[in-house]
């Protein structure tokens, strides 16, 4: 960030340092705000201070994404609009919503892999340590070394356990030698013990929880920095979940994760801060767009909201 | 009361399909139109297998495999060795050919072309020419080839490759659309490239399907004769080079020796049926056990 700019901000927005974390608010928690109002100069001088406050907090060096202006398009239709967040290094960050409310679609812009949908089209920028994930020049394969990603449905190779773990590393041509990448994963992973003596045997005999952790493991051996997780534990009985979810605690010392759920428990539960989607309809073409209504610590959101829709929802008044 | 009644007619709901008479009469009659069927089905395929093994079992020695054809085939002696060899020689052939162009189409169908104009087309013509008779296949090569180069082995395996390719297509592309997408979505977000996706993770997974597609567009070509009477000539000596001079198959000597009023030559046409059959059999099985094997090392 250049000086002036820096100057400018704190001339705008009194906040001391040990505000900022509560005070991080988005510009999209209130109706009045339209979304253009994050550039302070053209803002109100209290929504300039919120504003700048995420940005000045997006440009601290423990900020890994910097969502702004994000908007998604399938085709002509607009499935996200106007999302502005930032994702902090070593948390882990809960998207929450309704079905439909786009907050898949946001996570899949993290890693690019809206790009394998033929229509899919992004809009705005995501800054991954400052630099636009979206801009042409990148090359969407080496975002994915990165950014690691766990889907919905548990989906292992239909290989053996060892060579599902080794499958990453093996393409990116590391030099470590596989059975000890192999080991440390699994073990990472809190599912060494349970696979330790069938590494040979087909991954498809596992459960739908090991899968799921195997799943995880195979994630975590390329040593991505990010873990992306689109709703981990859908398909998993309780226990499997609480599996995963004191592993997300685990993996947070060392990964950033951003985790996308239907279970408003499991984000409270695991969650440091949280994002909550809704969707709106269109009046003119009925159609549905996803929105962010409230980003901020897991705890307000949960607690103390700023935004009605999020109370509802949170409170279980709505979706 | 009213407990006693709604007992008694639970009761005889869910009894009704074991009481019911027309429900029994019905269930019988269905299960014994399935079995017939299935026996129907089974008879053209017992007595053709049976017919070949009861006639060509006599002809099968030693010399059947060595021997070349006989000069006068009213007389029996003689063997079937020149047109065992070009039978597995000009279906090898056929196969080099038409089997890597085929799965690389398939694969341009499917993880390329998509939904484009192009591969719309080429899986619209792989799907004509499935249909397009094996003897037409054989007169194309005999125009743009045979007159070119003379009656050689490589003109019959042309003729095959044509016949192949489409088969091998269309059912490789139905085999790659069966592998889910998810397989492909967690490769690529591991950082994976679209050409190493395909080549570890979509054509492992497809390996055994692919491989059954292709047996049987191999099967199909060996017992093809139309493309090859034009193609290959009829010889009668051993000839080991596709590119030189003319060659025979069983095929070839099935229908050449059956057309005969001899009895020896007929005998022979039956022999080569036999031997025909045992080779597509073999291959058939050895292509099960490999494609298993191979399934079973990527999935261990």
């Amino acid at each position: 960030m250049p000086d002036d700019e820096q100057t400018r901000r704190s001339s705008l927005n009194p906040v001391t340092d040990e505000d900022i974390p509560n005070a991080e608010v988005s510009p999209m928690s209130s109706e009045t705000l339209p979304a253009t109002s994050i550039t302070p100069t053209t803002a109100a001088a209290p929504v300039a201070a919120r504003a700048a406050e995420i940005a000045s907090d997006a440009s601290a060096p423990n900020v890994v994404f910097d969502v702004r202006d994000l908007n998604v398009f399938y085709g002509a239709f607009k499935a996200v609009r106007d999302v502005n967040l930032s994702v902090h290094k070593h948390e882990i960050t809960a998207f929450i919503g309704p079905s439909g409310c786009g907050k898949s679609t946001v996570l899949r812009c993290f890693d690019r892999m809206n790009d394998l949908i033929e229509s899919a089209r992004v809009e705005g920028q995501v800054l991954y340590h400052g630099v636009d994930l979206y801009d042409p020049r990148i090359d969407p394969v080496e975002v994915r070394k990165r950014i690691g990603m766990v889907f919905q449905k548990p989906n292992p190779f239909p290989k053996s356990i060892y060579d599902n773990i080794a499958f990453g590393p093996k393409i990116s041509g590391s030099k470590e030698n596989l059975d000890d990448v192999v080991e440390k994963a699994l073990r990472q992973a809190a599912l060494w013990d349970e696979v330790k003596d069938r590494l040979k045997k087909s991954a498809m005999g596992l459960s739908g929880g090991q899968q799921q952790r195997l799943c995880i493991a195979r994630a975590i051996a390329v040593e991505p920095e990010v873990i992306l997780m689109d709703e981990p534990c859908s398909a998993l009985d309780p226990i499997a979940t609480a599996r995963i979810e004191d592993l997300m605690q685990e993996l947070k010392s060392e990964y950033t994760i951003l985790i996308v759920t239907h279970n408003m428990q499991q984000a409270a539960r695991v969650s440091d801060r949280t994002a909550f989607f809704t969707t709106e309809v269109n009046p003119e073409s009925d159609t549905r767009t996803g929105m962010l209504v409230e980003f901020d610590s897991t705890n307000t959101i949960f607690s103390a909201p700023s935004d009605e829709r999020t109370e509802n929802y949170v409170t279980g008044r709505f979706g | 009361m009213t407990d006693l009644f709604l007992e008694s007619e639970v009761e005889r709901l869910l009894l009704e399909a074991t009481t019911s008479r027309s429900r029994r009469v019905k269930n019988r009659l269905a299960s014994l139109w399935m079995v017939g069927s299935l026996l129907v089905a089974l008879v053209p395929l017992t007595l053709v297998i049976g017919y070949v093994l009861f006639k060509g079992a006599g002809e099968i020695s030693l010399a059947w495999f060595t021997e070349d054809l006989p000069a006068i085939t009213r007389k029996p002696g003689g063997g079937m060795g020149p047109a065992i060899v070009g039978t597995l020689l000009i279906t090898a052939g056929a196969a080099i050919l038409a089997v890597p162009l085929g799965i690389l189409g398939a694969v341009y169908l499917h993880e390329y072309g998509g939904k484009t104009y192009t591969a719309r087309l080429v899986r619209f013509m792989a799907d004509v020419m499935t249909g397009v008779p094996s003897i037409v296949m054989g007169l194309f090569i005999y125009t743009v080839w045979t007159l070119q180069f003379g009656l050689e082995g490589i003109g019959g395996s042309l003729a095959l490759a044509c016949l192949m390719l489409p088969i091998i297509i269309r059912s490789t592309e139905e085999m790659l659309r069966l592998v889910p997408d998810e397989l492909r979505q967690a490769s690529y977000a591991l950082g994976n490239r679209k050409w190493r996706t395909i080549i570890t993770v979509v054509l492992p997974a497809s390996f055994g399907g692919i491989t059954s597609g292709v047996m049987i567009a191999i099967a199909r070509a060996a017992g093809e004769t139309a493309p090859l009477v034009f193609t290959i000539g009829a010889a009668r000596n051993l000839n080991l080079d596709l590119f030189n001079g003319p060659m025979t198959a069983l095929s070839v000597q099935i229908f050449g020796n059956a057309q005969t009023p001899f009895d020896a030559a007929q005998a022979r046409a039956w022999g080569a049926a036999l031997t025909l059959v045992g080779i597509v059999f073999i291959f058939t099985v050895l292509a099960r056990v490999i494609s298993a094997r191979v399934a079973r090392r990527h999935n261990a």
